[in-house]
């Protein structure tokens, strides 16, 4: 059944599709990270025409399928001038897709710091951005990193959507060389526990993330 | 009997005619409402400079709320505040009143402290980083000379030997001491007390009640007192304002507030607490 010298010399192909898959993701997750925060204090602002449109924004794309967006944002988006590579296109639509998760998540961190912290930081004057800096972010974020790196963990397993889009990433290699040789038990399999490598290995850096940040708040 | 001592009065009377360029806080005109509920009507207020005014009165009586509007926790809903010579939520454009800018804004809280009632330390700071935070971030000293000025304060509300030590480390008491070593350092002409003893467990009220005795006594500081402490507002004050739904029943210095007062619901209001 398993025929083990055939693994191994599929392995190394393989390997180079995972460095695809784990590109993908960090750049993805960095992007969404990023604009996640955006949208969440944007949906705080005070300018209704802001906050409103922002939320109708986020909202629509958390509940629009990704892989529409994606199918969006390769064929769609040429049309209004915005051409990119495959690549790019995976990696705008799963950052644009989890920045609406994470704004959610950032959400619920930033609503769980007391009115009186933002009171203190006015009393002080501090000016809004050094409020947000110093005084809300560092006590928003460390308690929501868990469920972040959850996140994490699900965008390393949305990526063979990617190849929809005709990113070659770590499953569609693994069909790939299964149609060439008929053999699919091995690739398959071999896929499936470098996703499980990688989601473990994420877990663990989240937790060792988590217990340096949060060590000092008892 | 002896006669009570009578502090030299730095009050200037609240029913102004004209403009009384001692006061360094005026409150003119004052509304605010809260939707349909009407917190403070038409307060008219003035406090002189390096006064000491105790606040008392039931809760819901906008005592509280007289302070936030002053650190601009609150926005008035109709008219003005003026702090030492300027308006605090309007500027004056073309001889207009409109509405302050953020810079104005600014400009004038930094003559402003508070403390509040639960302390609001931030928590993922140690001690001497919340006394620093705000010298270095909002006044832009280097990190040296913010440190030097925190510790001296720190030293001086006793708490010298907790500089590394975290909020959640400390008592109720010795948070709040910080608290007000956290206002002070930014050097404010007028500081607010917003009930900060009511939080404290009974023994520790007095550790944070010195500290603002001190304050009272060595500085020139202006302070605004809302406390149910009225044997420490009865020592402390120059001027005691008894406020109810959202007017100044009556004012005076507090020997004649605390023992001769005259309007009923001041001595309904009074009964209530062990006599002074």
């Amino acid at each position: 059944m398993w025929d083990m010298s055939y693994a191994i010399e599929i392995f190394p192909k393989l390997l180079s599709a995972l460095r695809i898959t784990i590109a993908a993701t960090f750049v993805g997750f960095a992007l969404a990270s990023v604009l996640g925060l955006v949208w969440a204090v944007a949906r705080r602002s005070e300018i209704k025409v802001i906050s409103r449109t922002v939320g109708l924004l986020v909202d629509f794309i958390r509940t629009t399928p990704l892989l529409a967006q994606l199918y969006f944002i390769f064929y769609v988006f040429p049309q209004f001038g915005l051409t990119l590579n495959a690549f790019a296109s995976g990696v705008l639509g799963l950052g644009l897709h989890y920045s609406t998760y994470l704004s959610e998540v950032y959400r619920s961190g930033i609503d769980g710091i007391p009115k009186g912290q933002w009171e203190a930081a006015r009393a002080l004057n501090f000016s809004t951005v050094r409020t947000w800096a110093k005084i809300i972010l560092p006590q928003a974020v460390p308690p929501i990193l868990p469920v972040m790196g959850g996140y994490l963990i699900g965008m390393f397993k949305q990526t063979p959507l990617l190849s929809a889009i005709t990113v070659v990433e770590l499953l569609q290699t693994a069909q790939i060389i299964g149609s060439d040789t008929f053999r699919y038990l091995e690739p398959i399999t071999m896929v499936g526990f470098l996703f499980l490598v990688l989601s473990y290995t994420s877990s663990l850096g989240v937790d060792w993330l988590d217990s340096k940040v949060n060590k000092h708040l008892s | 009997m002896t006669e009570p001592e009578t502090k030299e009065s730095k009050a200037p009377a609240s029913d102004t005619d004209g403009d009384n360029e001692s006061a360094i806080v005026k409150y003119r005109s004052l509304d605010k409402s809260f939707g349909d509920l009407e917190v403070i009507k038409s307060l008219d207020l003035d406090v002189g400079r390096g006064e000491i005014v105790g606040l008392i009165g039931p809760s819901g009586s906008g005592k509280t709320t007289i302070l936030r509007l002053l650190m601009t926790l609150e926005e008035p809903t109709s008219g003005t505040i003026e702090v030492d010579g300027e308006y605090l939520w309007h500027e004056e454009k073309e001889g207009k009143l409109v509405k302050a800018s953020e810079k104005h804004l600014r400009k004038v809280r930094s003559k402003i402290g508070m403390i509040f009632q639960h302390f609001n330390l931030f928590p993922h700071m140690k001690i001497l980083e919340n006394v620093t935070a705000a010298p270095r971030y909002v006044q832009g000293l280097s990190k040296e000379e913010a440190r030097k000025k925190g510790k001296e304060l720190l030293e001086k509300v006793g708490l010298g030997d907790k500089f590394t030590d975290y909020p959640s480390q400390l008592s109720g008491g010795q948070q709040q001491r910080v608290a007000i070593a956290r206002a002070l350092v930014m050097k404010p002409k007028v500081m607010l007390f917003d009930e900060v003893t009511a939080a404290l467990d009974p023994e520790l009220v007095g550790e944070v009640l010195e500290v603002i005795e001190e304050l009272a006594e060595e500085t020139e500081m202006t302070m605004l007192i809302v406390s149910h402490e009225m044997g420490f507002i009865k020592d402390v004050a120059d001027r005691v304002l008894f406020l109810c739904d959202g007017n100044i029943v009556e004012e005076g210095p507090p020997e004649y507030i605390f023992e001769r007062p005259d309007h009923p619901r001041t001595q309904q209001f009074l009964e209530r607490f062990i006599n002074l």
